[in-house]
């Protein structure tokens, strides 16, 4: 796997992981740039149908970041991305892709060192897994 | 009424419910024979593939066609039977969306034929024979339909111009279209492509049990509990697949008790049935102090659920947006 470069979405709320991502940059914290960043209101909007779909689309990992439990700007949105995460990591496990390709991480607004830790960490873990399952599918059926 | 219209009910990978659905028409299947003249229907009258064969192009009206398409004979049934009729109907949810049969695409062929004819302990089969497509015995060339590695709803085969779910489809549902069959018949006039014969709303919106926005923190199985009968079952912690599955069955299951299992699949609006139901569940799934929780204590939470696949897709599997098993490292 020598010269894979995965590419990982990245769903981060608003408030807290986007404003660290944000903070990440200013202080020029280096990290990979294989992921790409979507900006969303709140960590609970992310519907399962976006991590399916990201995967379904060529996505090698689905990056999440929300706020820190009790920290939540709409109360609980973080405790449903939460079980929502959960949930469909083991459907993806039944359907034989490794829950590993998902991170869920809670990043506040001040921790641009602790964004960069945990993308660099993650990104080194979908290269160690190697290209999407799915993505070999595609490739096979053409 | 002299003219009637040329009806062919064809099938797939199917338990015949579908066909037994028709029949509950009771005296209603009257009006139905004064409609159409039945040119292909194998489960209920003498007809051969060849029957369907002999047809010509566009000569039979409507057919329907049931079942999930599984073989290459029921690919080439489907084929056939789009082929020879104006208009084709997917009928029952193993049609629309896959089904029950459709949940083969967690497994392969290859494991399907190790079980049946090797691992099963009733089994004695030493040199591993399995079903082939064409065996010569006695200077006789004998063939059997193909399996294939996954099954497939019949819009991802053939074109399809009306979709009739439910598993089976719903009486009132089939009278439905019976109305359209007339008007078909006396006008020439025909519903807008792509309808979909049931209810636009979720089940939820017909459902007559009452809601109360109550978190459940514990998950039970319809047996390991007798619920209130006027309270919505989801919220007594019994999955009902309501929130994500199309009404216009008549909320039949509800009605018994027993939680939706989603035969009518998603509404209109929405991409993926299993997807929308975990959403669901996710929103009412809850307890106490979350703010405390460990990741351990949420897992232990949501893997009170067993089988997510096969309960948030139990008709659905083949036109979800990953619909079938994939190997990771392959």
């Amino acid at each position: 796997m020598g010269g894979f470069e995965p590419k990982v979405i990245g769903f981060c709320c608003n408030w807290c992981a986007y404003a660290g991502a944000d903070l990440a940059g200013i202080s020029r914290i280096q990290y990979p740039p294989n992921l790409r960043m979507i900006r969303v209101m709140c960590s609970g909007t992310i519907d399962p149908l976006y991590i399916l779909e990201a995967f379904q689309k060529g996505a090698d990992g689905v990056f999440i970041g929300g706020c820190h439990p009790g920290d939540c700007h709409y109360m609980a949105g973080n405790y449903k991305t939460r079980r929502k995460v959960s949930l469909v990591k083991r459907l993806l496990s039944q359907l034989g892709v490794s829950p590993q390709r998902i991170r869920l991480e809670w990043v506040s607004a001040a921790e641009g060192q602790a964004f960069a830790q945990v993308v660099t960490d993650f990104i080194e873990k979908v290269k160690e897994l190697g290209p999407s399952p799915l993505n070999q599918e595609s490739a096979r059926h053409g | 009424m002299d003219k009637k219209i040329k009806l062919a009910i064809g099938l797939g990978s199917t338990c015949a419910g579908c066909d037994i659905a028709i029949l509950d028409l009771n005296e209603k299947i009257l009006v139905l024979a004064s409609l159409a003249e039945i040119v292909f229907w194998p489960t209920a009258m003498d007809f051969k593939l060849s029957d369907l064969e002999r047809i010509g192009k566009n000569e039979i009206d409507i057919s329907l066609q049931h079942g999930t398409i599984r073989t290459s004979e029921q690919e080439h049934i489907a084929h056939l039977l789009r082929e020879r009729s104006k208009v084709m109907i997917a009928f029952g949810s193993c049609s629309c969306f896959g089904g029950i049969p459709g949940l083969c695409n967690l497994t392969s062929k290859e494991a399907i034929f190790e079980t049946v004819y090797r691992d099963t302990p009733s089994t004695v089969n030493p040199d591993f024979i399995t079903p082939k497509t064409e065996v010569k015995e006695g200077g006789y060339l004998l063939t059997l339909p193909e399996l294939y590695e996954e099954g497939k709803a019949l819009p991802q085969v053939v074109d399809v111009d009306y979709y009739l779910p439910g598993c089976p489809p719903a009486v009132e549902l089939i009278d439905r279209l019976l109305p359209i069959i007339a008007k078909f018949l006396e006008t020439g006039e025909l519903p807008p492509k792509g309808m979909v014969i049931a209810s636009d709303k979720t089940l939820c919106d017909e459902c007559p049990l009452t809601k109360e926005n109550k978190m459940i923190s514990k998950i039970f199985r319809p047996h390991e509990i007798i619920p209130d009968p006027k309270r919505c079952l989801l919220e007594q912690g019994i999955l009902c697949m309501g929130p994500a599955t199309r009404g216009g069955c008549g909320a039949r299951c509800i009605n018994a008790l027993m939680p939706c299992r989603g035969c009518m699949g998603p509404t209109a609006e929405v991409k993926d049935q299993g997807a929308k139901m975990i959403s669901a569940i996710a929103s009412i799934l809850g307890v106490e102090n979350e703010k405390d929780l460990s990741e351990d204590e949420v897992e232990k939470l949501v893997n009170q659920i067993k089988d997510p696949v096969g309960t948030f897709y139990r008709f659905t599997l083949p036109v979800a947006l990953i619909n079938r098993r994939i190997k990771e490292g392959s």
